[in-house]
């Protein structure tokens, strides 16, 4: 049986019947073309337990209305939304409304926002909608959102966008395992490398010496072994364990999008995933990305784009042939890839293309200082030279240098080096033109950060207040994750002025990206030009790099900040109080 | 058992606050039995080399077991139960009890060591013991894993044990004592379950040679295994 099965189906029709979905008078000039979609100001959801197989073995799934994913959300921007959500599980549960600025009490955090919505309970938010474009939701409570409780948020606007496209469709990513969440952990915790299948082996070594001679290739593997570092280390959890999802379904079931040729397609591209990067492209096809995290950006055409944990990005695409293009996904280790199809049809469906070879961090990821070990042939952390040196061009002149020059009054923030970290990145640099480990090298052109300019001027926007330094610190080894060498259960809540500007800097000193994301406020990041700050909810900190953007603190209250990696969150993780 | 510890380790102040909704460091067990092997001699002598941890990231308590047996009973076994606090990012302080015991008699040690992972990937323990005989020791193991491929794993592995004095019952001498020297070829066919084929060499040095003279190379095949 391949199909999900619902057996909440009955009930999860009633809810919609309710819901009033499917007005006529709300869909207006576009419609969402997906299934499983509810719009509307007043919405009933219920998290409940699921049978799901979507690997070919049962298991239960925690789901909003018996899917995963959740039904799409649509909302029109100025409108008052009302959300009925009902807790059906055995255990507290919350939704957490992903990039949408709302009350605090209304921001779905256990612990920070409210007490949670207990069993049986039925919690309602209500918030006006401030903003349009394409968000998501997912429940904030444990392991929830690893086992299903996600879905994407499509706010329409109020003035029409300043692109055209005749199809609208939500690509919603996400990671699966029949393994339970805790199970996942507790082995983490056990054996850090448990899901890690690509590590160096003698035959990889012997490939090395063959490349490189053998002098060279020592050297190599001394510097990382000399400090217990593992350049496989790219993904903890990996296709060993997940099977990745698009819309809900696996690769094997192809989620199915169809086009009419020369039509403009508008793919909504949400990372629902708990743990897992994706890299996206559709061979044969540009992509226009017109905004990221909903704002809009300045329209770039790209082959291929990461999208981290928790952001969304919007591309138009226009197929020009009546063929099946493969809609590919593949997960930023390679381990696996999520796939769908834009069909024709919806008879046609598109082959996957073959992965890209396993990825190695390289001493770029480690935050090493290129320039300095040209030079010297040897670097502050007495690594021996020969490692591999990023393109000439970023080490000639360092493009970003501008941003490095921006001084404003720094609090400091306490900071502890001991068990919690293993590594310190010793000369992070700011690398937003930097595509990140795998695609470095790649013919195919890549967004980065540098790519995104924000579509509307931020001229006006006002400097910076001061600024506040959070390194992002763990232990790999015994698995755990902190932020400035202290986990959240001993930190103490950042302090934001209400009515302040503040950059905030991120060091990574780990191995891995993270993707940190701010409730309650936007996080404005500096790609370059300060005229046109890019407006995100979450923002990837490449390993060993540096990055900073900039915080209107417009929200009394207490908002969380941290890492969407789901089995990172609970020690990379800060309250902020807004007073 | 588990439920024992876990009531020493309530009563030792370790248990830490659990954090609102999602448990950060929530409290886990892990059992290893690194070694269960039988070796390729005329006693088909069985080894196993075992452990057992129960506690959070940075307090554990563990229990140690290691040991040989023949057909004809128990031979041979060394067994600790240590407190085990991370001190640095690779590494953990402990201290506990160990007790040794043979054929004909036992000893009870005090224990002091250092566990954990060195440069280059270096599994190690440092462990120093004292008894109320006056006798210290100081045990050393040393293991390291060479991937042939990724679930095809050669562990080579050293051991080495110092005494200060001789110790006729227990067949210790004093000085190096001996020296135990691994190759184990594992295939993890998942990986907590693991086949394996290999060689040991041991040998007694100095007094304990006198009191126990050995110097054997033997085949063996075993099973590891965790969970």
């Amino acid at each position: 049986m391949k199909r999900r099965t619902f057996v909440k189906g009955l009930a999860a029709t009633s809810l919609f019947a309710l819901a009033g979905t499917d007005s006529e008078a709300r869909s207006t000039r576009r419609n969402i073309n997906n299934s499983n979609i509810l719009t509307g100001n007043e919405f009933f959801l219920e998290i409940g337990y699921t049978p799901v197989n979507l690997t070919g073995s049962n298991a239960v799934a925690t789901t909003v209305n018996g899917q995963i994913a959740g039904p799409t959300l649509v909302w029109q921007e100025g409108e008052t939304v009302t959300l009925h959500v009902t807790n059906r599980l055995k255990k507290s549960s919350s939704i957490h409304w992903h990039g949408i600025i709302l009350p605090p009490a209304m921001d779905g955090v256990p612990g920070i926002s409210f007490d949670g919505i207990a069993p049986g309970e039925t919690f309602t938010y209500r918030f006006k909608v401030h903003q349009h474009g394409t968000y998501w939701y997912h429940s904030h409570s444990g392991f929830q959102e690893q086992t299903g409780v996600y879905g994407a948020i499509v706010i329409k606007p109020k003035k029409s966008e300043p692109f055209r496209f005749d199809k609208d469709y939500v690509v919603l990513l996400s990671d699966w395992s029949d393994e339970k969440p805790t199970a996942i952990y507790k082995k983490l915790k056990q054996m850090s490398d448990y899901y890690n299948f690509s590590q160096r082996t003698i035959g990889t070594f012997i490939d090395e010496v063959k490349k490189k001679g053998l002098g060279k290739a020592f050297n190599d593997r001394k510097m990382w072994n000399q400090m217990r570092m593992n350049d496989g280390d790219i993904s903890d959890i990996t296709g060993y364990t997940y099977t990745f999802l698009m819309n809900g379904q696996a690769p094997a079931a192809q989620f199915k999008a169809l086009f009419k040729k020369g039509e403009k397609i508008r793919l909504r591209f949400v990372n629902a995933a708990a743990m897992t990067f994706f890299d996206v492209r559709i061979p044969g096809l540009k992509m226009t990305v017109v905004a990221a995290d909903g704002n809009h950006v300045k329209p770039v055409s790209i082959e291929e784009f990461r999208i981290g944990v928790a952001e969304t990005y919007d591309v138009i695409v226009q197929p020009r042939s009546n063929r099946a293009y493969a809609i590919f996904a593949q997960s930023i280790d390679r381990s696996g890839y999520a796939l769908g199809s834009l069909t024709p049809d919806g008879h046609a469906l598109a082959k996957a293309p073959r992965m890209d070879p396993i990825p190695k961090l390289t001493m770029v990821d480690m935050g090493m200082d290129m320039g300095a070990m040209s030079k010297k042939g040897d670097s502050a952390m007495k690594c021996s030279s020969g490692m591999k040196m990023p393109n000439k061009k970023t080490m000639k002149k360092y493009k970003f240098q501008a941003m490095e020059n921006q001084k404003y009054p720094i609090t400091k923030l306490p900071m502890a080096r001991g068990v919690q970290t293993t590594m310190m990145a010793m000369s992070p640099k700011y690398r937003l033109d930097d595509p990140g480990v795998g695609l470095r090298n790649s013919s195919r052109k890549i967004l980065t950060y540098a790519d995104l300019k924000n579509r509307y001027s931020t001229r006006r926007h006002r400097k910076p207040d001061r600024e506040i330094v959070l390194h992002l610190t763990g232990n790999m080894e015994r698995y755990m994750w902190s932020i400035n060498g202290i986990k959240y259960a001993d930190a103490k809540p950042l302090q934001f002025h209400y009515g302040e500007r503040l950059r905030i800097t991120f060091i990574n000193d780990t191995m891995m990206n993270h993707p940190m994301h701010l409730h309650g406020m936007w996080s404005d990041l500096e790609t370059g030009d300060d005229n046109h700050l890019v407006r995100k909810h979450t923002i990837i900190v490449q390993p060993g790099s540096k990055i900073s953007y900039r915080v209107t603190v417009d929200a009394k209250g207490a908002w969380a900040y941290h890492c969407h990696l789901l089995y990172h969150m609970a020690g990379m993780f800060r309250k902020v109080v807004v007073a | 058992m588990q439920k024992l510890l876990l009531s020493i380790l309530l009563g030792m102040g370790l248990t830490q606050t659990v954090h609102a909704d999602m448990e950060d460091d929530p409290l886990l067990t892990m059992f290893v039995m690194d070694r269960f092997e039988v070796l390729d001699n005329s006693e088909n002598t069985r080894v196993w080399e075992g452990s057992f941890w129960i506690g959070y990231d940075l307090n554990k308590l563990y229990l140690y077991s290691d040991g040989e047996a023949t057909a004809d009973g128990l031979e041979t076994s060394q067994n600790e139960l240590v407190y085990s606090r991370a001190i640095a990012p690779f590494w953990d302080a402990q201290i506990g009890l160990v007790y040794d015991k043979n054929a004909d008699a036992s000893r009870t040690w005090g224990e002091v060591a250092i566990s954990g992972l060195a440069p280059y990937y270096f599994e190690t323990r440092v462990a120093l013991l004292f008894n109320a005989e006056g006798n210290i020791g100081l045990r050393l193991d040393a293991e390291y894993e060479i991937l042939f491929t990724q679930k095809l794993i050669l562990t080579p592995s050293l051991e080495a044990d110092f005494y200060t004095k001789d110790d006729p019952k227990m067949s210790l001498g004093s000085g190096l004592s001996n020296i135990e020297a691994g190759l184990r070829l594992r295939y993890e066919i998942r990986r907590e379950f693991a086949p394996y084929i290999g060689i040991t060499w041991e040998k007694t040095f100095g007094n304990t040679r006198d009191f126990n003279p050995i110097d054997e190379t033997n085949f063996l095949v075993g099973v590891r295994f965790w969970f």
